[in-house]
């Protein structure tokens, strides 16, 4: 029994944004898998809901007219695994989104919410940061799209404004044409886990393949909300495939990543298993890229 | 013949179609519904309670807090048969609520509403006041003088100590050429995680309390609601329908008292008490942790001339089950591995945390990770292959112990241990992976485990059994032994067909026990049911058969010792002629204008025996060290639990078992957090409860060696499969790495440390910095 006050499903996104226009209070419900958590805590006890679950516009994988890559945002993780579009040109995202949770919560749960969720251990978002993903909300003042680095502000808090509601991942084409990568969970249990750290690294190789021309490394759970590791990326960048590089990637990261002391895991525990994860993950992005580690 | 066959559970059909009701399926929807509060602090003295805020939530009924007891009965919750002998009954040391909080999540409150939400609002607004006191976490700091004090009449905290010696220790340890080999060992606080939350309800029905409960114990859990209320125990009836799972948590009264005694404040309303997964963590019953420490003293060739062990059980906040636990352990250590000249001292310490009670295996899971990883390590000093070591002191054929006069009548350890290594290539794969190198390394280990099945002598064994013929030949079956999900019915009704000899579907178990009509049990505990609920079975299987047999005599004018019961049907010996149906039978007996018979049997039998139940397991694991992770690559079990009654569900048991032990030795473990006493992972997400995905296939394989002292030739494997994993598994990251972990669970953090302890991991920055 779930203490909701009031709950209005909305048919279309214009509907959810009046519905959320009209009842300010109240809270987007898509997938529900975190929100009715919260709520069975008490955490959000006695919210009023709008659902968008319904709005199967927002449903969906395409390319768009610039062919970037078009994830409606309620999208659930198995159907993101499943698209063609995903596992010929993404699919690092599609290994990601299968490590959440169990079968059950990836046919429920939704990249939009996810991603709205604003948590830092988000299996979705470490890779959308490495991608340079392109986040589209629309609300009462039309659609606005801003980087997935600007969306997210602090741990829990997204940049969400009254009346909106998220419609779209994008990846632009630039951001994925030449690109492989890798996404490693770490977590204790091999399913039904929450990251204790993620790292999504992807590269890019020159024609020869021995040369890294450019690398993109995200983490989630390295700090309070999922980052970057740009020190990292400007070593690496222009290197040769080769074990130094590897190594030195990961030894760069440190810079970048700020991880806590938690009873989860000890801040040099997170640190150790960070730089195992970077050189780890460049080396099987260069191997997806047709390179090899060179002497 | 249906003793030895993989039949088909009695149960399936409906558990699989979702037909099978439990509990909270019984339950009239007009119940109230009761929750509790708990303590936010760890241990101090609730001053004031404000509920004001609270009773305003519409639907709330009543709210009533720790100072509306007014009458305090301090009752025992432990799930042991009672002792008539007040020397040896189990501590009275609770209450229905409480105004002394001895762990964070105490139970001092409790609102009933008219439903669930209301329920929940209302906790949320009762505001506590408490004088807080010092608090202890750890057994051995709770053992010093000037620790904070749980109980008044356990000064230091200790609930009980018990010492064994055997021989002269101390002269042992002259002999000269001994080697010292010295470890201690910690397991950790684990919860049984059970499928179905405890959960009961509760009525008043013509002034008696009638309780429902999901619950291993329903004749126990009837004394302890009396108790804790006060009334005659012939005052309360308990039910106890189907339940998910148990693992010993349900060995223990929970809620019943509180929510009977609900029920009579609300003026005898239908009240439900249904537990969270969050509360079944802290406030149901945990695994005691138990630190042990071993010092051995071995001859150069390799036998043990003199051992110690201590070990500190940690009990948490109630005494529960209290010092059994630990005492099994300790009791297992002078056996396993017999030595002449032996001290153990066991404590069992009260901290202020989740109170410890039965967990299946019953401390010998906390035994057996401290004495064979012990094991792993004398061999290793001393330089010899494990195997080896162990089959030279394994507790010998013809052992007996003096006390239960368990006796070991065949060479379990090695018959298992042979198969086990035959099944998972042990001696190849030993010599392989000797001397790795490189980040990923595997590794192969083994454990052995002691067990025995049923409580005789430390308590009463008995098992009770009725039996009642119907019209068509079928009859009821009736036991206080319950179905816990573990396929004890299936296994009575194989026992029932064969003794009286009907076709097992003529055979209907009653699965519920209810203690109005219930003939006396004490429930599922102690590996014990399939063993004692046979010597029941059989003695009033064959009153029941004497009875048909001589009404059969009446109708057929044959004299009895030329008769028998064979598929059904009364058969003459001599020719083996059928003469007639059981069913024509057990009609004409009910219907007869001459001779009316209602044929019924039932009888009590006292077991005055036990059972050793003993076995191992052999574990294979890929450990990828830059990572500090384990991959199970293998793990097969191996037991001598007699003979089988029903291999299949003997073989799903084994898988269970084992999966327990996973968890225990790789992922499992309750953390409190040490600046306030309360539980940090108290929930399926942050507890790491192994998943599908983290075990290997799981072999269970099994030596069946008759038990003499059995109805059936059968013995224990409730618990046995759980004893030896978690060891077998660190043993194995042992032979992988050279790295020794004697703290449970071998998890990524504790091997973090590990590691780079033994310079596996390096973390330094490479190469001479520049500045």
């Amino acid at each position: 029994m779930y203490d909701i006050k009031a709950l209005y499903e909305a048919g279309s996104v214009e509907e959810a944004v009046s519905l959320l226009v009209e009842h300010p209070e109240a809270q987007i419900i898509a997938g529900g898998s975190d929100v009715l958590v919260q709520i069975r805590e008490g955490r959000r006890a006695g919210v009023e809901l709008v659902s968008i679950y319904g709005i199967d516009a927002l449903r969906g994988i395409c390319y768009d007219e610039e062919e970037a890559i078009r994830i409606g945002s309620l999208t659930s993780f198995s159907h993101i695994a499943a698209d063609p579009i995903i596992q010929e040109k993404f699919p690092v995202l599609g290994e990601a989104v299968s490590l959440v949770g169990g079968p059950q919560i990836r046919n429920i749960g939704t990249i939009g919410g996810n991603t709205c969720n604003g948590v830092t251990s988000a299996d979705s978002a470490s890779t959308l940061f490495a991608w340079d993903a392109v986040i589209e909300l629309t609300g009462p003042d039309g659609i606005r799209r801003l980087p997935i680095q600007e969306f997210y502000i602090k741990a829990g808090k997204v940049d969400l404004r009254p009346g909106e509601l998220q419609t779209a991942i994008l990846i632009p084409k630039k951001a994925y044409e030449g690109y492989t990568g890798r996404y490693i969970k770490y977590a204790m249990r091999e399913a039904m886990d929450i990251a204790n750290l993620g790292c999504s690294v992807n590269a890019k190789l020159s024609q020869d393949k021995k040369t890294i021309e450019d690398v993109r490394i995200a983490y989630g759970v390295a700090g309070p909300i999922p980052l970057r590791a740009v020190t990292a990326e400007a070593a690496v960048k222009g290197c040769r495939t080769d074990q130094k590089t590897i190594d030195a990637f990961g030894e760069a990261v440190l810079s970048d990543i700020h991880p806590r002391d938690s009873w989860r895991a000890s801040k040099a525990f997170r640190e150790h298993i960070a730089k195992v994860l970077a050189s780890r993950a460049l080396k099987e992005s260069v191997l997806r890229g047709g390179g090899e580690i060179c002497e | 013949m249906y003793t030895g066959k993989s039949v088909k559970r009695v149960d399936a059909f409906d558990k699989v179609t979702g037909r099978t009701r439990y509990t909270d399926d019984l339950c009239d929807r007009s119940a109230y519904i009761a929750k509790v509060l708990h303590s936010t602090i760890a241990h101090g003295k609730v001053l004031k309670i404000d509920t004001s805020e609270a009773e305003k939530i519409p639907g709330v009924v009543k709210i009533l807090t720790c100072f509306d007891l007014k009458e305090k009965h301090y009752f025992p919750t432990a799930g042991h048969p009672w002792s008539t002998d007040p020397g040896h009954q189990d501590v009275a040391d609770r209450l229905i609520l409480t105004d002394t909080v001895r762990f964070y999540g105490d139970d001092i409150a409790a609102v009933v509403a008219e439903d669930e939400v209301a329920a929940s609002q209302a906790l949320r607004l009762i505001k506590v006041e408490y004088e807080e006191y010092p608090f202890v976490l750890d057994v051995q700091e709770a053992m010093k003088d000037g620790a904070p004090q749980l109980h008044e009449a356990f000064p230091n905290n200790i609930l009980k100590h018990t010492r064994i010696s055997n021989g002269d220790y101390e002269k042992a340890i002259q002999e000269p050429g001994l080697v010292k080999v010295e470890g201690w060992y910690d397991t950790p606080t684990v919860q049984h995680c059970h499928i179905e939350n405890f959960i009961c309800y509760t009525e008043q029905v013509n002034g008696r309390i009638h309780v429902v409960s999901s619950t291993q114990i329903p004749h126990i859990v009837r004394r302890v609601v009396a108790q804790a209320l006060g009334i005659d125990w012939g005052l309360v009836r308990v039910e106890k329908p189907y339940i998910g799972g148990g693992f010993g948590n349900k060995q223990d009264v929970l809620y019943e008292p509180l929510c009977a005694w609900l029920t009579l404040q609300t003026g005898g309303h239908l009240v439900k008490l249904d537990v969270s997964r969050e509360e079944t963590f802290v406030c149901n019953r945990v695994r005691h942790a138990i630190r042990s420490h071993i010092v051995s003293w071995v001859r150069p060739d390799g036998t043990y001339a003199a051992r110690k062990l201590e070990c500190f059980s940690d009990q948490g906040a109630y005494a529960s089950h209290g010092h059994s636990i630990c005492a099994k352990g300790a009791g297992s250590f002078p056996q396993l591995y017999p030595c002449e000249n032996v001290e153990v001292d066991a404590y069992t310490i009260f901290t202020n945390k989740p109170a410890a009670g039965a967990m299946r295996g019953y401390g010998i899971p906390q035994a057996m990770w401290a004495v064979e990883s012990h094991t792993e390590e004398v061999a290793a000093v001393i330089g010899e292959d494990p195997l080896v070591f162990r089959r030279r002191n394994l507790m010998p054929v013809g052992y007996e112990d003096g006390f239960s006069k368990n006796k070991l009548y065949t060479d379990s350890f090695n018959q298992c241990l042979d198969k086990a290594m035959e099944a998972i290539d042990y001696k190849r794969k030993f010599a392989e992976y000797q001397n790795q190198t490189g980040d990923v390394r595997r590794g192969i280990g083994m454990a052995v485990f002691w067990y025995n099945t049923a409580v005789w002598p430390i308590s009463l064994e008995s098992s009770s059994c009725r039996m009642v013929l119907n019209q068509d030949g079928s009859f009821q079956l009736q036991l206080g032994e319950t179905e816990i999900g573990q396929g004890a019915d299936t296994a009575f009704s194989q026992m029932a067909a064969d003794v009286v000899g009907v076709p097992l579907e003529k055979v209907h178990i009653v699965s519920c026990q209810d203690t109005d009509v219930t003939p006396f049990g004490t429930g599922a505990y102690a590996s014990r049911q399939t063993y004692v609920a046979g010597f029941a079975i059989r003695q009033t299987g064959l009153l029941l058969k004497e009875k048909i047999l001589d009404y059969a005599h009446e109708l057929t004018r044959m004299p009895v010792y030329n008769l028998d019961i064979k598929d059904g049907n009364i058969v003459r010996t001599t020719d083996g002629q059928a003469l007639m149906s059981l069913a024509e039978l057990a009609t004409e007996a009910l219907y007869s204008l001459s001779d009316s018979r209602h044929i019924t049997a039932e009888s009590t039998y006292q077991i005055k025996s036990n059972a050793y139940s003993f076995g191992c397991t052999i574990a294979e694991v890929e450990v990828d060290i830059p990572l500090c992770k384990v991959k199970l690559l293998n793990v097969v079990n191996a037991h001598d639990a007699g003979t089988l009654i029903n291999p299949a569900l003997a073989e799903a048991q084994v898988h269970g078992g084992m999966s327990m032990g996973i968890g225990y030795g790789l992922s499992e473990k309750l953390i409190f957090d040490p600046k306030t006493g309360r539980a940090l992972n108290n929930n399926l997400l942050d507890y790491k409860l192994s998943t599908f995905m983290d075990h290997p296939h799981l072999q269970a394989l099994f030596v069946e060696n008759p038990e003499p002292t059995s109805a059936f030739g059968t013995k224990g494997l409730g618990e046995p499969p759980a004893c030896s994993v978690a060891p077998a598994i660190r043993n194995a990251i042992y032979h992988a790495t050279g790295v020794a972990v004697n703290e449970a669970p071998v998890n990524p953090h504790i091997l973090f440390k590990a590691f780079t302890e033994a310079g596996l991991i390096n973390d330094e920055p490479k190469g001479p910095s520049q500045s």
